[in-house]
């Protein structure tokens, strides 16, 4: 790893300051995707900025209808929240199996959502919960933050500072772990509130997207026979040694038919 | 850029001048001369640097030295009694074959403490779950797992042997 | 037998120092005046050097000295050897390329060292690695063993004109060839042995520090007992008298066979160290740990089986390639040979058989031996036979298999490639493990299993072993002055706990205090003459066996010790217990030991000391074998396969401690789960490797296993004193082909009879939609 300059951000405007004046600085949140990174030489940041000493970041509250989650509350405190737990049960279940418990430990739904890693299970929440993302500056619906590998509708100097779930009637995440990574190969998750359903998928895709075709039809009859003949699209999905584009597309559908039996139950 | 930092390690308070970019496992290993902390991977998979941060399990390769600033840190130098009384969780690593050549031990040893502390209870199923970020090539985790269980929930450790 | 001796399931006396952090492994080593070591690593598969330029590396502040291979081959650095001699059928040798430890002009595969750079620090280093420019011309590689054979394959050695090392034969061909062709059923198999990466969790490390005014060069690298490596290092590479080169592994974070290898790296650190005057370490990291140290398995193989109208056995050929990487490792190619076939055809009776095999260079690291080296993939050729003979006689595949063991009334039983089964009782430990696995009632459960969506499959495998190769062992029973008894050990312990077994017996032949013994090992500057190291199941016999020698010599000085203060006849005097007895006079062990340390109290011609060095010789290895029989649930719609059951059976001789010897089985049997389900080294086309982390290498986790129930069908050896049998590899050797049974059981509604492995939630998907579509995978 190549050195670098090291600031601890007492609040986000200082944060963003320091970024603006670095030459080529990296805001690190958690640090589970970005150390590593740095490890493997794969980056070499001018400086780095820790949002680590920002107490306002962390917490978790109901706020009207929604469960907002601060930006830098770690994945362990998420899986383990009675609010979320209560809340939005499928959310606990999504942030408890993130990585391993030391990743957990470590790991924050800011720095997830802000890194837009297409095998990061946060963004399929964000797109099968219809969330909504909160930066310093503005409010970006879910459906319009993932851009692409890697890439998100956040600005260079932008921050996220907090995540808005809107609690739906029921929910249900299924993941199917890499064998190897542990991150996902396909996170489905599908989410019905009123007589809208929404099935949000990461792992298979560039980055997490939504399979309208399923909601389409999981709004008229809720039901796995639903979408058991609706085929997935492979083109464009992700291709791995282990998991080709054709089998996430398939694993798409299981998953989505199981979140919906399940929540049948 | 070179900085300070003062942490207490094993309830001790301990300084050290560190570049930005050391993370914590190399604090330890390098600079603190606790060598029980290993390093065995470069991509957060195995486990073998497992530290309890401010009580919490960590992979100590992936946060830097200057993040554990002012924190509290215990590594498997710490974890015994003063007098050598081992941990329960040493304890039953010793007791049900948790280890063979040593080197995933002091991450798992970390890990299994920390799940025991938030599983009370725990199934055998939860513990092999909960393991999946710490790698062992020697034991199987057989005797691993049957370690953890003794301290989170000794009713579930199978009889079948010994 | 007491509560410490053979037999007792002793916790280990290694476990409160590596369980508070005490361990020393080579990385928690810094020598005072230290530089670093960072490699320059090779990105082509295969290319012609035409350049170095270290110049701007050089002028980076903090870098020490760059070696290429042009700066070893000056100081006369000499090149990694091969031993082995195998023929073409008509006389000719076999290839056999030197490999020099960095080469100079051609480059031939992705990881290769190129050159060492030293610096004030690691990152330092590997900034200067990186700055170091090799000119290379790319050429065409070869990575995949199927094809390394095919004619428009690019030749790793062009001046061979072929890939193929050798053609290695045994056995009549025509013959085999007719009786197959006679038999009453012939079935065949192709099947993949697939490559896998030993990764013992510790990384490579390398720590050499050289004293000049005695001309002394210190390695400290894990390793599994450094007296081959001194010898390599000393003899063929730096040239230097062997007492000047000691090696030194405090503890091993991991064997499994490819930590008993001299690598390039090892050897460009001490060279470095020796230069410089000053102590060098190299810290490997995981990714160099993938890309250099040897891989293992990687077979291809074709196989055949006639049988009779009984489902008997009448003949059985078998065609293995094998990817040996692109030079010769110091045991690659010998693996099918003295490895697998040492116990091919397996726990059967094979009348005639027929055995080729050919190595291959690819652009590829080299492979070794990895538990079992040859053994696991020879069980799981023979195994997959015989299920499908199984299928073909209309045989279920335990009767298939019982008509054909090499019964107990035959042996001993000397196999086709010239060794001797000794013992084993095949058909009973397949019994015991089919009663403990509820074979009888596994319909039940198959049912329960259908009404939650889920395919469930049992499988069996019966396997052989040969263990203890190499059979001479240095070991010494040294009594010390304040009572302690030092066991000396040639065998190295990187953890299967020789302290505790060595200790137990010990206390079981001398009558020592358990807790007064020490095991000294891992440093050839107090290892015994004789000294191997520990690989290949050996430890148990050859180290077990030397104590067992050496505490005879020390009983038979001790009578005459005895019996000249009891002023007895020496002939007259008993030992037991610890305790030497004539008439009512009685000495301790520890009391004619202390006597014997004042040369006033001794008989003329003894010399002062207990204290006794033997090297253990046997003329044959032993035979440990197993039934394993595990249980497994498929997902249909996914493909996931999870273990849900497993027994496993072994008769490895005596046990000495059964909680170690169960460790032994639990461990050996989650690697070859990661064979069977999850591992799979994979390099593209043009040689560049896929699977360099644990982000892509599916390394077996705790969720992969189910609990394992061990037990033991104890037959003891009757080849060695102990009646031992080695029990490190035979996990690894019972669990690929008893779990590629399972899952075919499963799939037996789809009709499919075979899946490579590793078996992948993929595979086994497209299997079932081909299946269920009627197309073939």
């Amino acid at each position: 790893m190549r050195d670098f300059d090291y600031h601890l951000a007492t609040d986000v405007q200082s944060a963003i300051e320091a970024l603006r004046n670095s030459e080529e600085g990296k805001i690190v949140a958690g640090g589970m995707t970005l150390l590593p990174t740095l490890k493997q030489r794969l980056a070499a940041p001018s400086d780095l900025i820790d949002l680590g000493g920002i107490d306002t970041l962390r917490g978790i509250a109901i706020e009207g209808k929604d469960v907002v989650i601060r930006a830098m509350t770690i994945h362990a405190d998420v899986g383990a929240s009675d609010v979320v737990k209560k809340a939005i049960p499928a959310l606990a279940v999504l942030a408890g199996g993130i990585g391993d418990p030391a990743v957990r430990h470590r790991g924050t739904i800011g720095g997830s959502i802000a890194n837009s890693d297409p095998a990061a299970d946060y963004p399929g929440g964000v797109m099968g919960l219809g969330a909504t993302i909160v930066t310093d500056r503005r409010t970006i619906a879910g459906d319009d933050f993932f851009l692409g590998l890697f890439e998100t509708a956040l600005e260079p100097d932008e921050l996220i500072t907090s995540v808005r779930f809107p609690i739906p009637d029921q929910a249900h995440y299924i993941k199917f772990k890499h064998p190897a990574s542990g991150y996902a190969v396909v996170g489905v998750m599908v989410s019905r509130t009123g007589g809208k359903v929404r099935v949000g998928v990461t792992g298979a895709g560039p980055c997490a997207f939504r399979v309208t075709p399923f909601e389409t039809a999981l709004e008229k009859n809720f039901s796995p026979d639903a979408i058991a003949a609706i085929a997935v699209d492979a083109d464009g999905l992700n291709t791995d040694v282990n998991f080709s584009a054709e089998y996430r597309a398939h694993i798409v559908g299981v998953l989505a038919r199981r979140c919906v039996a399940a929540l049948m139950d | 850029m070179t900085i300070d930092v003062t942490l207490k390690v094993n309830g001790v308070e301990r300084s050290a001048k560190v570049e930005a970019r050391t993370l914590l496992a190399e604090l330890l290993r390098d600079h603190l001369k606790l060598t029980g902390t290993h390093v065995g991977c470069d991509t957060t998979q195995c486990g073998c640097c497992v530290v309890h941060l401010d009580g919490k399990a960590i992979k100590s390769c992936t946060i830097l030295a200057v993040q554990a600033k002012g924190r509290s840190v215990t590594t498997i130098e710490g974890l015994a009694q003063p007098d050598g009384t081992l941990h329960p969780m040493q304890e039953a690593f010793r007791e049900h074959h948790g280890l063979q050549c040593g080197f995933c031990t002091p991450g798992m040893v970390m890990m299994g403490a920390d799940i025991a502390r938030r599983n009370p209870g725990a199934t055998e199923e939860l513990v092999r779950h909960e393991l999946e970020g710490n790698i062992c090539r020697c034991t199987g985790y057989q005797g691993i797992v049957e370690a953890i269980l003794s301290v989170a929930n000794p009713d579930a450790v199978r009889k079948d042997h010994h | 037998m007491g509560q410490f001796g053979i037999g007792q399931p002793v916790r280990r006396k290694e476990d409160v120092r590596l369980l508070t952090g005490q361990g020393q492994y080579t990385d928690d080593i810094n020598i005072e005046g230290q530089a670093w070591a960072a490699f320059v690593r090779s990105s082509h598969a295969n290319a012609k050097i035409l350049g170095v330029d270290t110049s701007a590396a050089l002028e980076l502040p903090g870098v020490v000295a760059i070696f290429s291979g042009k700066d070893l081959e000056a100081a006369g650095v000499g090149v990694l050897i091969n031993e082995a001699a195998y023929k073409n059928r008509d006389g000719s040798s076999m290839h056999k390329p030197p490999r020099q430890v960095m080469p100079t002009a051609q480059t031939r595969f992705v990881g290769e060292v190129l050159a060492i750079v030293i610096a004030e620090s690691a990152e330092l280093a590997r900034e200067a690695a990186e700055a170091v420019e090799f000119d290379f011309e790319s050429q065409p590689a070869i990575a995949s063993t199927a094809r390394a054979l095919d004619a428009d394959a690019p030749k790793v050695w062009p001046e061979f004109g072929t890939n193929q090392v050798v053609h290695w034969e045994y056995g009549d061909e025509s013959s085999v060839e007719a009786k197959l062709k006679a038999a009453h059923t012939r079935v065949k198999v192709d099947l993949v042995n697939n490559r896998v990466a030993p990764s013992p969790m510790e990384p490579r490390c390398v720590v050499a520090t050289y004293k000049a005014a005695d001309n002394m060069l210190t390695v400290y690298s894990p390793t599994q007992g450094g007296r081959r490596l001194q010898t390599m290092l000393a003899k063929n590479l730096l040239k230097m008298p062997m007492d000047k080169v000691r090696i030194i592994s405090h503890d091993t974070g991991g064997g499994f066979g490819v930590r008993s290898k001299m690598y390039p790296e090892t050897v460009a650190v001490a060279f470095a160290a020796k230069q410089l005057g000053r102590p060098v370490k190299w810290r490997g990291d995981r990714v160099e740990t993938f890309m250099s140290d040897y891989h293992g398995r990687d077979q291809i193989n074709h196989a055949e089986m006639g049988l009779d109208a009984e489902g008997r056995i009448v003949a059985l050929k078998l065609e293995t390639l094998l990817n040996v990487g692109a030079y010769l490792s110091e045991n690659g190619v010998r693996l099918p040979m003295e490895g697998g076939g040492r116990i091919i055809p397996g726990v059967y009776h094979v009348p005639d058989f027929y055995f080729s095999v050919r190595p291959l260079f690819t652009n590829t690291v080299c492979t070794d031996t990895y538990r079992g080296a040859g053994r696991p993939e020879a069980n799981y050729i023979t195994e997959r036979l015989m299920d499908a003979a199984a299928d073909a006689c209309k045989l279920s595949r335990e009767e298939i298999r019982r008509r054909n063991f090499v019964t107990q009334e035959q042996m001993p039983y000397a196999t086709h490639l010239g060794f001797v089964l000794d013992s084993g009782d095949f058909a009973g430990t397949m019994d015991m493990a089919l009663k403990a696995a509820h074979w009888d009632t596994f319909a039940e459960r198959r049912k329960e299993a259908e009404a939650r969506g889920k395919l469930r499959g049992i499988g069996l495998a019966v396997f052989i072993e040969g263990a203890g190769s190499r059979p001479v062992e240095g070991m010494r029973v040294r009594f010390e002055e304040n009572g302690d008894v030092s066991v000396i050990a040639g065998t190295y312990s990187h953890g299967q706990g020789h302290a505790t077994v060595y200790s137990q017996l010990v206390n079981e032949f001398l009558g020592v205090d358990y807790d007064r013994v020490k095991l000294i090992n891992g440093d050839t500057a107090n290892s015994p003459a004789m000294s191997n190291g520990s690989f290949g199941s050996r430890s148990s016999m050859v180290g077990g066996g030397g104590i067992n020698r050496a505490s005879k010599l020390i009983i038979a000085k001790g009578k005459k010790i005895a019996g000249h203060l009891l002023q007895a006849d020496p002939e007259a005097v008993a030992f037991e217990a610890g305790v030497f007895k004539a008439g009512a006079g009685t000495m301790t062990i520890g009391e004619v030991a202390q006597a014997s340390r004042d040369p006033k109290k001794l008989p003329d011609g003894v010399t002062p000391g207990l204290d006794e060095e033997v090297t253990y010789e046997n003329d044959v290895e032993n035979f440990p074998n197993g039934a394993h029989v595990v249980e497994v649930e498929v997902d249909p719609e996914t493909g996931v396969l999870q273990i849900v059951g497993y027994v496993a059976v072994d008769d490895c001789g005596t046990v000495l401690n059964p909680f170690i010897v169960h460790g032994q089985v639990y461990g050996g049997v989650a690697q070859g789960v990661g064979q069977a389900l999850t591992e799979d080294v994979l390099y593209d086309d043009d040689g560049q490797l896929l699977t360099a982390s644990y982000m892509d290498y599916g390394m077996p986790r705790a969720k992969n296993m189910a609990h394992v129930e061990a037990l033991f069908n104890v037959v003891p050896a009757k080849t060695n004193e102990l009646g031992v049998k080695g029990a490190g590899e035979a996990g690894a050797t019972g669990a690929p082909p008893a779990i590629v049974s399972a899952l075919c059981d499963a799939l037996t509604p789809y009709g499919i009879r075979h899946i490579d492995m590793p078996l992948t939630p993929e595979k086994i998907w497209r299997a079932i939609q081909a299946a269920r579509t009627g197309k073939a995978a």
